[in-house]
């Protein structure tokens, strides 16, 4: 062949072909990859994306000056240091009753185990409202639990400890069901391995399981704080709402409501909205670095 | 320091894992387990294990009764099919497991730890990936790493259940040597489950073979090999052949001619005779079954050829190439004459 020659394409591919659009041309096992990232960003936008953008435009009515007041009122901060911290706490409880609850499940067979299972859901099948009467009912200071503590000088409800017990309530269900899953998909060998390396029971649960858990304890603890802060229904009947106390960011949003500040509704809304991005947003690095640890 | 298993039974609800299972393992001895799935293999190594308990029988080890021990308390280490590694922990961190385990007083330092675990993974050949995670390796070397985590406790026995089952053949072979290899530096006992005959003798000292949850057969790779007790063992060593004739004293007549026989317990009279592929020789003229060529593969160190019986029984053969059987083709016929075979009761 003479250098002049021109190249010769092989498999019928001419040189220097290069396909359109090459970072939506690779070949891929499943089709219809266009239609449904396209259907998913739609569904996306209209369903999440666009209310939270409406939300985020709304609170200007009184310019950023209104949005400042709102933010330093002290009785939003007080509600949102309340929401946050019980939500917060009541998770870090859920977070440890619920693996131990999920580790019964999965691991020990006793009559009546399927029963308790499915009394774990409760909390997600029971209407709010009613959880928070039946809750609101037990801890007052005449109930069954309440009158235990009120010789102690010990008031549950109407106080933050009404508030967390209910937030305990509603977010369990959460943690149990993220943990549950893996626990019960856990590999028997590995924990073998552990036992005829000399590992006592509690060295293999510390070392070899808990961390094998960790991004489904990490899952279920965000759930469960997420739905915390968010919880209205069962909350407010055991709460007083007393202002600067046991007043909840929604419940301080129902509030502006029903005043018609619908700017002022819409700012507080906007900073809880804010303050749980930045909670997922640390949540989720920690998932990554777990994940990259975990499989790289 | 011997290992002493006798008359071991186990039931799963319905059925018997291991019935009267006997066998004892020498000193520094490599022994294989062998047998098909369902016949018992992995249970027994989780009875030496401790993971398991048995109905009856005893296990000890040295002189000691290993059932009075827990599997914590026995000091064996085991190397899993599935290599069970942890998955959250570096491999010089699951190397160390065994020993960063062990109450305070037990447990070496911190700097004979490192020690230990640099030593072990210049055994295993991964020097470099301490700092890795399992993920982060292939198979081979991961099971590299389940290996020297169970040597690293230095234990009394090591059990191996199936380590290389998830091993493509190439690795596998490679890691058989070394395993071998690892087994004679350190001397330890050694018990290894597989499904694989080819491993089993290649590895083991002594093999042990069951079925059903009995021992078959126990004996050196080379005496299973030349004499096997049961067809089941003639027929799981290997690839074989049957053809039917009619024993006579040490010989099995096939009509019109005989052949030499090896008897295992077997009356005169009509016999299933059974050979191997290369105790076998095919020619144009000279004695032996008519047989049609259904196909020749030329290529390796034999020449295989694939033979069909007029009463339809498929033949497998290998035969070194030479004159007579350069030239066959599919749809030849020829004689197929077995120069050796077995009878069993």
């Amino acid at each position: 062949m003479t250098a002049s020659a021109p190249a010769q394409p092989t498999n019928g591919v001419p040189e220097n072909f290069t396909p359109p659009h090459p970072s939506l041309h690779t070949n891929r096992v499943l089709p219809g990859f266009k239609v449904s990232l396209g259907f998913t960003i739609a569904y996306v936008s209209l369903i999440v994306l666009i209310p939270l953008a409406a939300l985020a435009a709304r609170p200007w009515e009184h310019g950023w000056a209104g949005f400042w007041s709102v933010l330093t009122d002290g009785r939003v901060l007080a509600s949102l240091r309340l929401s946050f911290t019980t939500a917060g706490a009541a998770a870090v409880l859920n977070l440890f009753v619920g693996t131990i609850i999920a580790w019964v499940l999965t691991r020990y067979k006793f009559p009546g185990v399927k029963i308790l299972d499915a009394f774990v859901d409760l909390p997600f099948a029971l209407p709010t409202a009613v959880a928070g009467i039946a809750l609101c009912t037990l801890y007052a200071t005449n109930g069954w639990v309440g009158s235990l503590f009120a010789p102690f000088g010990i008031k549950i409800a109407y106080t933050p400890i009404g508030i967390f017990i209910a937030l305990v309530f509603v977010g369990l269900p959460f943690v149990v069901r993220s943990v549950q899953p893996v626990l019960a998909d856990f590999d028997a060998e590995v924990e073998e391995a552990a036992l005829t390396l000399g590992a006592a029971p509690w060295q293999t649960a510390i070392r070899v399981i808990l961390p094998g858990l960790a991004p489904a304890l990490l899952t279920g603890f965000s759930l469960s704080m997420a739905r915390a802060v968010g919880e209205y229904g069962s909350v407010i009947f055991i709460a007083g709402n007393m202002p600067y106390i046991s007043e909840i960011t929604p419940q301080l949003i129902i509030i502006k409501l029903q005043e018609y500040d619908y700017a002022g509704a819409a700012s507080v809304g906007l900073i809880m909205l804010l303050w749980s991005i930045v909670i997922l947003a640390i949540i989720n690095a920690a998932q990554m670095w777990l994940f990259q640890r975990g499989r790289a | 320091m011997s290992l002493t298993v006798s008359n071991i039974t186990k039931t799963f609800t319905k059925f018997a894992a291991l019935s009267n299972v006997t066998f004892e393992a020498e000193p520094g001895e490599f022994l294989a387990l062998l047998g098909p799935s369902g016949s018992g293999k992995t249970t027994l190594l989780r009875l030496l294990a401790g993971l398991d308990q048995p109905d009856s029988g005893a296990i000890a080890f040295d002189g000691e009764d290993f059932l009075q021990l827990n599997a914590r308390e026995r000091r064996i280490g085991m190397v899993f099919q599935s290599y069970a590694l942890f998955r959250h922990m570096t491999v010089a961190d699951n190397i160390a497991f065994g020993l960063t385990v062990r109450p305070g007083k037990e447990r070496p330092s911190k700097s004979q730890i490192k020690a230990k675990v640099d030593s072990l993974l210049k055994l295993i050949q991964l020097e470099d990936l301490g700092k890795r995670f399992p993920a982060q390796l292939s198979g081979g070397q991961r099971q590299r790493v389940a290996l020297a985590r169970a040597l690293a406790i230095e234990p009394r026995i090591l059990l191996l259940d199936e380590p290389f089952g998830a091993l493509d053949a190439l690795v596998r072979k490679d890691l058989r040597r070394w395993l071998r290899r690892i087994h004679d530096e350190t001397g330890v006992t050694t018990v290894f489950v597989t499904h694989d005959q080819e491993e089993a003798l290649d590895l083991a000292d002594r093999v042990v073979v069951l079925k059903e949850g009995r021992i078959e057969q126990i004996g050196k790779p080379l005496e299973l090999y030349r004499d096997p007790s049961s067809a089941f063992v003639f027929e799981f060593l290997g690839a074989n052949n049957q053809a039917a004739g009619t024993l006579r004293g040490s010989s099995v007549d096939f009509g019109g001619f005989s052949v030499p026989a090896i008897v295992k317990g077997a009356a005169d009279g009509t016999a299933v005779a059974r050979f191997r592929p290369f105790d076998t020789q095919v020619s144009r003229s000279g004695p032996g079954f008519p047989v049609k060529v259904l196909s020749v593969l030329p290529a390796g160190a034999n020449l295989r050829l694939e033979l069909q019986g007029a009463d339809g029984q498929v033949y497998e053969t290998q035969h070194a190439h030479d004159q007579e059987t350069s030239d066959l083709k599919a749809g030849d016929t020829v004689n197929l004459l077995p120069t050796k075979v077995y009878v069993f009761a």
